[in-house]
């Protein structure tokens, strides 16, 4: 088994303000990865960051053992925000189009394999019958789906998805963390940043644990304890218990 | 029909036909990027600082165009560079350059010279198209429209989502100033047209009409060439027949255009919207 991800003590910071602080871990390809922490932990920034989408201060990234650089198509990113002109004229098939890009060139137009592929990928988030509607024209969650469709429709070796659930629902989640845990047995990575820790145990294989600094990362059942979440959220034992970490 | 016959009489008039046709096309597809990419004032920024770069050119004795294009570069790097480098927003930064630049071109162009007439390039005159300015144009047309065609798809994405864009390696910024190329290139083969003051208007008029029209980027395209060429000859039936400023009827046949669309657009007119809601209430 390869590595999917290898970082090497990354600081980052905002104007002056370190807000990653020596962070180094190493995953291996296959796995489904969660990355929680509190509110400002930093885990859209370490996203961010680990991307190129923002400048890093130290340390080392490396992504399939290749520099950012080499491998920058086989990686999907659906963002926690979207800053996108919803107005933009553009339907939800046309979107997840957007997808093939990376594998055209230079001068090429997506054909009729990639437009099948896409409509496949958009039957795989349940959202088929919405493939000629404008996205502006969608409600939260179904925007969401659609831009986890595109990611699908990337091909990556190595998926980054923040918050991907806000907002769905119930049965949605449940058919998306299917697909990835799918992804994942054909050898893809995914890290998936995520709030609910009630779900924890069930979706991930391992869990990046931050706030700043990296409080821990491993198998799920090693880092999914009491004491280990407490020092990272700050909040009680009792909290803890309601949602279900082992003590 | 007296003016298709003064059309077949006239070089002059074929002329102005078609550089006026070719810039309403070339405002209109550079327009959608322009709009959609929320740089509106940006078109009209460049528009007003090629002013300065007309002046030299003639001082230098070489064709306005080369001065004008290296001016209409040197204002977008500068916005984009104040905006960049401090907390002043780009809307300002945009104010400050431009109006810099265009009280300098006043000053140079009344000061330099009197063989150049600072109204036919402020408003345009259509009429007065020399078969330089038609080739020029012709030029300009075609390199902008064929890198449009060929970086379609990346003009899109970086347009729609540059964050992903940028996360698959595309030079996102380099792309921008591409498309800033190409509106300095489209804003001085407007000139001749319809002047600067109202070049902006050619840029954002067709463009916005279409976009009430369609929710598909290509169309869109279209749409906004079309309404932008239409306008062009009816503006210059209007300018030749009753002696007008070609540029100020052009822009008033592009306004005409789009409160037809605002009006009766299927999805986005306030018509058939009114309608809509009517049939709300009523059924409740
Ligand atoms: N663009 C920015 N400029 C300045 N500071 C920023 C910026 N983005 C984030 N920060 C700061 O960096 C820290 C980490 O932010 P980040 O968005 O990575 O947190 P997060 O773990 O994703 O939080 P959340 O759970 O709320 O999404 C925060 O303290 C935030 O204030
Ligand atoms: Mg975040």
């Amino acid at each position: 088994m390869g590595k999917a991800l290898t970082v090497d003590h990354l600081h980052v910071s905002y104007y002056g303000k370190e807000v990653i602080k020596d962070v180094s871990f190493s995953i291996n390809t296959g796995k489904l990865v969660g990355i929680i922490g509190p509110n400002g932990a930093g885990k859209s920034t370490i996203m961010k960051a680990t991307l190129g989408l923002i400048p890093k201060d130290k340390g080392n990234v490396r992504i399939l053992e290749k520099p950012l650089k080499a491998v920058r198509k086989k990686i999907a990113y659906v963002p926690q925000r979207n800053n996108l002109d919803w107005d933009f004229p553009i339907n939800v098939i046309d979107t997840v189009l957007l997808g093939t890009y990376p594998h055209l060139g230079l001068m090429r137009r997506p054909n009729a394999k990639q437009k099948e592929w896409a409509f496949q990928c958009l039957k795989e988030v349940g959202m088929e019958d919405f493939s000629k509607q404008q996205i502006g024209e969608l409600s939260g969650g179904q925007q969401q789906r659609v831009f986890l469709a595109r990611a699908l429709a990337q091909k990556a070796e190595l998926f980054f998805l923040d918050e991907p659930f806000v907002g769905i629902d119930v049965s949605s989640e449940t058919t998306i963390i299917k697909i990835l845990k799918n992804l994942c047995d054909k050898g893809k990575t995914v890290l998936v940043v995520h709030h609910d820790l009630t779900k924890v145990e069930d979706y991930f294989d391992e869990l990046i644990l931050l706030n700043k600094e990296l409080v821990e990362y491993g198998p799920v059942q090693q880092v999914f304890k009491a004491e280990t979440i407490s020092q990272a959220y700050q909040a009680n034992l009792s909290i803890l218990k309601k949602v279900g970490v082992s003590m | 029909m007296e003016f298709i016959q003064d059309l077949m009489n006239y070089g002059f008039l074929q002329k102005a036909l078609f550089t006026s046709i070719m810039v309403g096309i070339l405002c209109g597809v550079i327009g959608c990027f322009i709009i959609l990419r929320g740089m509106a004032l940006m078109g009209d920024a460049i528009s007003h600082a090629v002013l300065p770069g007309v002046a030299i050119s003639f001082m230098l004795g070489i064709n306005y165009f080369y001065g004008a294009v290296v001016m209409g570069l040197l204002t977008a790097i500068g916005i984009g560079y104040i905006s960049q480098n401090s907390r002043v927003k780009s809307d300002s930064s945009i104010g400050i350059v431009f109006s810099a630049f265009f009280a300098l071109g006043v000053l140079l162009i009344t000061k330099a010279s009197t063989a150049i007439d600072l109204t036919q390039i402020l408003f345009g005159n259509v009429l007065s198209v020399r078969t330089s300015d038609m080739w020029l144009t012709l030029i300009i047309g075609a390199i902008v429209l064929l890198i449009v065609i060929l970086f379609y798809k990346e003009f899109l994405i970086t347009t729609f989502d540059p964050t992903m864009a940028q996360a698959y390696g595309l030079p996102v910024r380099f792309i921008h100033y591409v498309i800033m190329i190409l509106l300095t290139l489209v804003t001085v083969a407007s000139l001749q047209t319809v002047g600067v003051i109202l070049v902006v208007a050619m840029l954002i008029t067709p463009a916005s009409t279409a976009y009430l029209l369609t929710n598909r980027l290509s169309t869109m395209i279209f749409l906004s060439a079309f309404f932008g060429a239409l306008s062009a000859v009816i503006g210059l039936y209007f300018s030749s027949e009753y002696n007008l400023s070609s540029g100020a009827v052009i822009v008033l046949a592009t306004t005409s255009i789009f409160i037809l669309a605002f009006i009766f657009s299927p999805k986005q007119g306030i018509l058939w919207r009114m309608i809509r809601e009517k049939k709300n209430k009523a059924s409740i």
